[in-house]
């Protein structure tokens, strides 16, 4: 690094996670700008747990006002009405997360995501995205991979009690312990598109039923030109006409995404509140992987479901040259 | 899984959270946001600074302040309506006794100690309230459910013991730069600056038995007339050059190992350094002898930096003086405190230059004082996700669905791509004496050991009793309480000093002793078995304990009993994976120490084998590793 020392006052705050990643990640954690577009349970999670870390900046976007129903896994948005009444999302969560950390810039900008130019995602080196469309993530993931600077590009979304996190760090290069010895490595990621292109039929047998469930939630979402989450039970049918299809298209038994999970998905598209701080958690952990280059980041894809308990990796690239 | 369908077990439970520390703030922040209407919460600590980086409900102008207290407070923004009751107190406490266990349908421990964590189990399995055990250190994490005649409880695995180092390794011949920390911490600082009565090693023994250990009492001695810097000199060359050269003549012990260097001041620092040497001064400013520092006034500015032997040198001289001139008052009586400045200096430096002397590579203060304050490693991110699998599990316990308990790891590299691993919970052991009612063994030399022995060593140290009561058949031989009257009093101390083969009716081999925690309602059975010899390093405490096997079983990750619901991990329910199948064979466990210590990446990789991996929670003063094991290694020491 560039040798310049962490402050006593950084040290004295950070002490406890300096001892598990190093003055060195922290001197680059606290240079890292970090975008999030999209506010629920999950990504306020997320939020928090960077600005505790530490890092240089966390800039919000989502126009959203709050709503009583925003509050529900939400524990940046104070309860009173006369206080988030008429503000939006992003504004009541910068206000929470600058209390978190003085250390940390937090900001809102305003606007529509896929508005905004290669330019304004230059400036960041970790952008997230959630609550939004199939076609805004293929989009902004093209956006960050056209910049002559490398943006670590991540999706999250949380319904019902399962969670996914898909990752794209292009060409990453980190260092790892094998033993006594620190040994580099790389891991060279598709794009969120590329990703789901790859066939169904050419993907491992055990893959996670959740990934089917969420590209057929995704897909049926996109072309009802519905919101992401705006979906009920009365869409069922729909949904599994579209799986149906899918599976079809794509030669893949249909008993291979059940029906009971996509009832699961549109019965309740809120996020559980416990799985808020388990996918919030894990994607803050990679955040802090990609950004210090300490310690291997999964690659690409994560699925957690509270019904099973487990949280599971899978990768989704068709060059498995790592 | 959404939250209206568990609203009614959700919203009528009381529940009962001990710690509200690093994954206490997460958790009863999650809690509120699940629907829990009714949380009671016990944390006996105040907050710290270095609580704040993950800590989250509090800030810096809360310092000082009790934590239950401001995290219900921070809690009650977000969530006006529910009850949260605070108390800022140890949850040993008398007043948290069965009776009060019982109101709660779930305990859920955020704890920091093996010792508070014993206490729960064994009021939860007299109050027959399940409880929900946890613990972090860095990216790993784990989460336990413990129900009653269902699952195991927490103590029916044994907890391993905390790490020893030989005594001649840490007095003669030390390989890593911890034996160096212990070295300087137990011996050497509490030498110079403790309890002056307590017996100490710190003199090596040369080859000629008694040498001149009577003489050597007096180096340590400070006459008010000697010149401070004259003193600190005489203490240095006494212990990393005279001390070295004494060991240097035990040939036999450098014949396979590299011979140590003796190091005297005047080499490492020559004369003219030292009249640079500590500007006090720079200390002048401050009153607060807290704040004295040798880096202060030597002007060493970042403890991430390895200093070189002149500079650990001037440190240790600076920091000796220090010690000397502005806490003059506490010598005699100091205990090493990793939050106390110019004591960590103290032991880095000292450390540092036996380190040299042995060819063992220097440390930062900041890693030393890692090291010697056994500090655990702790990020926000792995206490969230824990307490998300806390309140994921709470509601299957409230819904008494205990096909589905499952405890889970978090994992900081996958295995079998999993990186949260749920299996099924094990069943309660047989021989657990927490739980079953199986006698234990004990071999002990009973013509020469005394009931103190046994209150100390084992009901004490190994069974976690507060306040224990000890009868032989229908005689009660001794007893701890507040209601005692003098005579009895009186007659338990003689007791505590009597041999046991002494007794009225001897204590020897075939005698069974009832042992009984009023508070915890826990009570044990321990036959007597009479054994004339213990080796001293490997059975230190003259007397073994076992009879408390650990239990084998088979685990089996399940995944029948969510298929019908969609489940989402595993394509084919027909499948079956034999690699899913976990066997746990006794000492498989994983150990505390082998968590806690600097390399953690190997452990996630193997928990395969794994039974259970003890993980420590993060907090500041009271870790396991800590006390017992800062304890036990002063017992070590001191039982040669
Ligand atoms: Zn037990």
């Amino acid at each position: 690094m560039d040798g310049e020392e962490l402050t006593e006052q950084e040290t004295a705050l950070y002490d406890r996670q300096i001892r598990v990643w190093g003055a060195d990640a922290q001197r680059r954690l606290s240079k890292a700008h970090i975008l999030v577009c999209g506010i629920n349970g999950t990504t306020a999670e997320f939020c928090k747990n960077i600005v505790l870390a530490g890092v240089g900046s966390l800039t919000l976007v989502d126009d959203r006002v709050a709503t009583e129903e925003a509050l529900s896994a939400n524990f940046l948005i104070p309860s009173d009405e006369s206080v988030y009444g008429g503000k939006t999302l992003t504004e009541l969560c910068r206000d929470s997360l600058k209390d978190f950390n003085p250390m940390v810039r937090v900001s809102v900008e305003k606007g529509d995501l896929s508005n905004f130019g290669g330019e304004f995602y230059s400036k960041f080196d970790v952008v997230v995205i959630s609550c939004c469309s199939l076609s805004t993530k293929k989009l902004i993931n093209e956006k960050c991979r056209k910049l002559s600077k490398r943006v670590a590009f991540y999706t999250v979304d949380c319904r019902d009690s399962c969670g996914e996190i898909f990752v794209d760090l292009q060409l990453h290069k980190y260092s790892k312990q094998k033993l006594e010895e620190t040994i580099e490595c790389q891991h060279n990621y598709p794009s969120f598109e590329e990703s789901i292109s790859v066939p169904w039929k050419a993907l491992p047998r055990k893959m996670s039923k959740l990934y089917f469930a969420m590209r057929v939630i995704e897909r049926f979402e996109d072309a009802e030109q519905r919101k992401p989450g705006e979906v009920s039970i009365a869409d069922l049918p729909g949904v599994l006409k579209l799986k149906n299809e899918f599976c079809e298209a794509q030669s893949l038994k249909e008993s291979h995404i059940p029906d009971a999970l996509l009832e699961r998905l549109v019965t309740d598209p809120r996020e559980f509140p416990p799985v808020c701080p388990i996918i919030g958690g894990i994607l803050g952990q990679e955040v802090i992987k990609a950004i210090s280059g300490k310690g291997e980041p999964l690659k690409n894809f994560f699925f957690f479901d509270a019904m099973d308990g487990k949280g599971i990796i899978e990768d989704l690239s068709n060059n498995t040259g790592s | 899984m959404a939250t209206q369908k568990h609203s009614p077990a959700i919203k009528g439970a009381k529940v009962l959270m001990v710690g509200a520390g690093g994954i206490g703030c997460e958790l009863l922040k999650t809690l509120a946001l699940s629907g829990f209407q009714d949380i009671h919460i016990i944390d006996m600590d105040t907050i710290e600074v270095s609580n704040l980086n993950r800590q989250f409900l509090f800030r810096q102008s809360h310092v000082g302040q009790s934590k239950a207290k401001v995290a219900r407070d921070a809690v009650l923004k977000f969530r006006p309506h529910i009850s949260i009751t605070p108390y800022h107190a140890n949850v040993k406490d008398p007043d948290f006794n069965v009776d009060f266990f019982k109101q709660f349908n779930v305990v859920l421990n955020g704890l920091d100690n093996l010792d508070a964590r014993r206490h729960v189990n064994r009021l939860c399995l007299a109050a027959d309230v399940p409880l929900i055990e946890s613990g972090t250190t860095g990216f790993l994490g784990q989460v336990t459910v413990h129900v009653k005649g269902i699952t195991e409880c927490y103590e029916c695995q044994p907890k391993p013991a905390p790490k020893t180092y030989p005594v001649c390794t840490i007095t003669s011949t030390p390989s890593k730069f911890v034996h160096c920390i212990v070295w300087a911490k137990e011996l050497l600082f509490a030498k110079l600056f403790g309890d002056k009565s307590q017996a100490n090693d710190l003199n090596v023994r040369s080859s000629d038995g008694a040498s001149s250990s009577e003489q050597a009492e007096d180096v340590f001695e400070h006459s008010k007339d000697e010149d401070i810097e004259q003193y600190g000199r005489r203490i240095y060359d006494h212990v990393f050059g005279y001390n070295i050269e004494v060991a240097l003549s035990n040939e036999e012990t450098w014949k396979n190992r590299n011979r140590p260097k003796p190091i005297y001041s005047r080499d490492a620092m020559p004369n003219d350094v030292s009249q640079q040497n500590g500007n006090v001064e720079k200390n002048g400013a401050t009153n607060d002898p807290s704040l004295v520092s040798a880096m202060v006034s030597l002007g060493l500015k970042n403890p991430q930096d390895v200093w070189s032997l002149m500079e650990n040198s001037r440190v240790f001289l600076e920091a000796l003086k220090l010690f000397f001139m502005k806490r003059g008052k506490e010598i005699g009586n100091m205990i090493f405190d990793k939050d106390d400045q110019l004591a960590v200096e103290f032991v880095t430096a000292a450390a540092n230059i036996r380190a040299t002397a042995f060819g063992i590579p220097l440390h930062s203060l900041f890693e030393a004082k890692g090291i010697a304050g056994n500090i655990v490693h702790a990020v926000a991110t792995t206490n969230a996700i824990i307490a998300g699998l806390i309140v994921i599990e709470t509601v299957k316990v409230l819904q008494n669905d205990a096909k589905n308990y499952r405890m889970t790891y978090c994992l900081e590299h996958p295995t079998r791509k999993m990186l949260l691993m749920p299996v099924e919970p094990f069943e309660p052991n047989k021989s657990c004496y927490v739980c079953s009612e199986t006698p234990l063994l004990l071999e002990i030399n009973t013509n020469r050991a005394k009931l103190r022995d046994i209150v100390e060593k084992i009901v004490k140290n190994k069974l976690g009793m507060n306040s224990p009561l000890i009868m032989h058949g229908a005689a009660l031989l001794y007893e701890v309480g507040d209601d005692l009257d003098e005579a009895m009093i009186k007659n338990y101390a003689a007791n505590l000093d009597k041999v046991l083969s002494e007794f009225p009716s001897p204590v020897t081999s075939g005698t069974m002793l009832t042992i009984e925690d009023l508070q915890q309602e826990l009570k044990c059975n321990i036959n007597i078995k009479h054994r004339e010899e213990f080796d001293e390093e490997k059975e230190p405490d003259g007397m073994v304990l076992s009879g408390w096997t650990q239990a084998t079983s088979v685990v089996k990750e399940d995944k029948k009993s969510n298929a019908n619901v969609g489940s989402t991990s595993s394509a084919s329910e027909l499948e079956t994976d034999k690699n899913n199948e976990i066997e746990t064979a006794p000492g498989k466990k994983r150990k505390l120490s082998d968590v806690s210590e600097a390399d953690t990446s190997s452990v996630a990789g193997d928990t395969k084998s794994h039974g259970k991996f003890e993980v420590l929670d993060d907090d500041d003063d009271d870790v396991v590793m800590l006390n017992d094991w800062g304890s036990a290694a002063n017992k070590k020491l001191r039982s040669q």
